[in-house]
């Protein structure tokens, strides 16, 4: 029977249940149905990609909410020209993001690497190229900022002895963003509660948000990655999911799946040997498309 | 009786007949999970998650007079499969009877193939009724006569008997399927068949079972590629290079084999644009095709996912000539539906004897009687309750929301334990047999 309360279309929880049914279907009589796990796959992924949209949404909130007031208190101290030079420059960072996040939409749905959830844009028409509009405003600042050679110091630095640090003022929305070594944080490695702590961050800008999403957007064009739009890593979406799994049954699934998931359990590992969020948001995005491309290679 | 099976909504439904256990506790052997009726109709097998094929037969003794109702009784009764384990993969295959199809009648013996997840195989279901008496070497119960006490010589004579009817397995085509085999299709050259699994489809012939040949193979070099799955597959019912395929993706393809051997170019692809303002979470499994059937006269082609019912002009191929809701009320339910996994039920559906009527099944024992030529739709019930012989059924409605009205049953109301998969129509009679999950009702029109 059908409850009498619609159930909340909550994304997370489609995740947990999804991964709960393909958990299950392991130890269906009959085998592993491979059609029914595909049918959960999509939903799977569907829920991820709204699970993204909402949480990078909330986290560029709260950011915009700290810049504004760490800008307003440097603004004072400038003059007036360096700020105008700032936002022309940001423009062209806008334009060349924009471009490249449409190449990188383009490239990733089209790639011969596309993932399963990649490679189709017939079935969903709407929805990545919406999910390619909708993310391009949040994250046109990270394109300019990271996969083009580092920019000469230009005048929207403010602080040019550090060229590793950019902040960018855009017109358009006002809001403005500070990125240091090329993330917007710098705490992939970090375990959602506990702040950074790799030797080669910076003092950073942003605050700690404890509980969920951290992102460190990958701007390269991971082949692996199912949604391109999508440079966030779903580290503590998955991590919520499976702190609810038992660690054996994530176990058994790697083992069943292959190595695509060990980036998941032994975070840990990745995230001593990993000098800046790029790389380890590399290896946790990757492995997290893993788990979609798995969970239909039995 | 009434002409070849016409008319859903001036035909008054009867309730005739009911089969299987009134215990409510059901047996997961005892669901049905297949119907066919053969191609006279007097013939109608189910089969059932225990392997077994239950075979019924019409009484055709007061066929003569229309006023008098043809009882299906039971015919034959067989384990077509067992459990099987596949020892390489730890793998347990499922006895559940996935399909059965009926061969067209050749001689006095009827012929049916029935198919598991992995292996098909072909029934020769006869009739005995006489018996040779009178052997000179052996008694009447079979042991052997000493023969030195044989001084004269008889000819056996054949004696009538009790009507006795076998079944005996033909053939077994086994090994050809690594998926999990979804459909059966006979061609109507009467010789050949085939058999599609999720990735595959396979051409038999009904003589040889150590050969298939892949006529279909949508396997992507690299699994992790994948995105859709074979559904069903059907011949078409007189052209016998023809069939199609329906997808997981919610598009059919229509193969001719004589443009290649391998058949992965389709001639024709049938698919309807996804209306972007439906989109949900679970928008790919809804649109994922659950059976699709020919129609008699190999014009039309129906196809069932998971909320409606769809008709297709074969000469067509953007979009669908007719489009019926079968349970529109449900779109807002789709997420308790994934959470209890109703949403994966794969319901079938099937045509009238002249095409103008199509049924099909839904949840809390309702099932859907679409009429094409009237545009005019009912929903009806198999239920004990209305059980009584000749009892005319009474359409249900379902409210969807707001306020409900009398005789109105609401949406949250509905058991969804309670399921109409699997439908048959008798080819040329207003007779048809639903299956519920444990119980076959058998309808008929009613006559006066």
């Amino acid at each position: 029977m059908i409850s009498t309360a619609e159930c909340a279309v909550d994304a997370q929880s489609l995740i947990s249940i999804s991964l709960r049914k393909i958990h299950n279907s392991r130890t269906q009589r009959g085998g592993i149905k491979l059609h029914k796990n595909l049918l959960v796959s999509y939903v799977l992924r569907n829920a991820r990609q709204v699970y993204m949209n909402e949480k990078y949404a909330e986290i560029y909130r709260m950011q915009q909410y700290e810049e504004v007031m760490t800008v307003c208190n440097e603004i004072q101290e400038l003059d007036p020209l360096d700020v105008v030079a700032g936002g022309a420059a940001a423009d062209e960072c806008e334009d060349a993001g924009v471009a490249e996040q449409q190449q990188c939409c383009a490239g990733g749905m089209a790639g011969g690497q596309a993932s399963l959830c990649g490679a189709q844009p017939c079935s969903l028409p709407s929805a990545p190229e919406e999910a390619c509009k909708t993310s391009e405003t949040l994250f046109y600042r990270s394109c300019c900022a990271e996969p083009y050679p580092p920019p000469p110091p230009s005048p929207c630095d403010f602080s040019p002895a550090h060229c590793n640090k950019t902040t960018v003022l855009d017109l358009d929305t006002h809001v403005v963003t500070t990125v240091e070594n090329g993330c917007l944080h710098q705490d992939c490695c970090c375990t959602p509660l506990q702040p950074c702590s790799s030797p080669s961050s910076k003092k950073r800008k942003v605050s700690d948000y404890s509980g969920c999403g951290y992102y460190a957007p990958e701007l390269e064009d991971v082949s692996v990655d199912p949604a391109p739009c999508k440079r966030a890593k779903l580290e503590d979406c998955c991590s919520d999911c499976l702190v609810d799994l038992d660690t054996a049954n994530i176990s058994n699934l790697i083992s069943i799946f292959g190595s695509g998931f060990s980036g998941l359990v032994s975070r840990q590992a990745d995230f001593e040997q990993a000098f800046n969020g790029q790389f380890c948001s590399k290896q946790a995005l990757a492995s997290l498309g893993a788990w979609t491309r798995a969970i239909v290679a039995f | 009786m009434a002409g070849a099976g016409g008319g859903g909504n001036d035909v008054q439904w009867c309730f005739s007949q009911v089969k299987g256990a009134i215990d409510d506790d059901v047996a997961e052997a005892d669901i049905i999970s297949t119907v066919e009726f053969n191609h006279s109709g007097e013939l109608l097998a189910t089969g059932d998650k225990g392997g077994r094929v239950v075979i019924f037969q019409q009484d055709t003794e007061n066929k003569s007079q229309p006023q008098c109702r043809s009882e299906y009784n039971v015919y034959s009764t067989f384990q077509s499969h067992e459990p099987e384990f596949d020892y390489l993969k730890s793998l347990e295959i499922e006895e559940k009877i996935n399909k059965i199809r009926w061969l067209p009648q050749k001689n006095a013996a009827q012929f049916l193939l029935s198919t598991n997840d992995k292996t098909i195989k072909l029934w020769k279901i006869s009739e005995r009724d006489k018996r040779p008496e009178g052997y000179n070497l052996k008694e009447e119960d079979g042991r052997c006569r000493d023969s030195t006490t044989i001084t004269t010589l008889r000819v056996p004579v054949f004696r009538p008997m009790d009507l006795m009817v076998e079944a005996s397995p033909r053939r077994v085509f086994a090994n050809a399927h690594t998926y999990h085999i979804n459909s059966i299709s006979v061609n109507s050259d009467n010789e050949t068949y085939l058999s599609a699994d999720d990735l595959r489809i396979n051409l038999w012939h009904l003589e040889i079972t150590d050969r298939s040949f892949n006529i279909v193979d949508i396997k992507p070099a690299n699994m992790e590629e994948l995105t859709e799955v074979i559904t069903a597959a059907e011949f078409h019912p007189h052209q016998c290079n023809t069939f199609v395929y329906s997808s997981s993706k919610g598009t059919i393809r229509m193969c001719d084999m004589r443009a290649s051997a391998l058949c992965d170019k389709h001639s024709k692809l049938f698919e309807e644009p996804e209306d972007p303002s439906n989109r949900s979470f679970f928008s790919e499994i809804i649109s994922s095709i659950s059976d699709v059937k020919f129609s008699h006269s190999g014009r039309y082609m129906m196809t069932r996912d998971y909320l409606s019912v769809k008709i297709w002009d074969l000469n067509m191929e953007n979009r669908p000539v007719e489009t019926y809701q079968v349970h529109e009320y449900l779109r807002s339910k789709l997420c308790s539906l994934y959470e209890n996994d109703c949403i994966f039920d794969k319901f079938e559906c099937c045509w009238n004897g002249n095409d103008s009527v199509v049924m099909t099944g839904s949840y809390n024992n309702f099932f859907r009687m679409l009429d094409r030529t009237q545009r005019r739709d009912v929903t009806l019930e198999a239920s004990r309750e209305s059980s009584k012989p000749r009892q005319v059924l009474k359409p249900r409605r379902v409210c969807a929301g707001g306020k409900r009205k009398k005789d109105e049953i609401s949406v949250d109301s509905l058991d969804f334990n309670k399921k109409i998969l699997h439908t048959a129509w008798h080819p040329q009679e207003n007779i048809i047999a639903v299956a519920t999950t444990n119980n076959l009702y058998i309808f008929q029109e009613k006559v006066n």
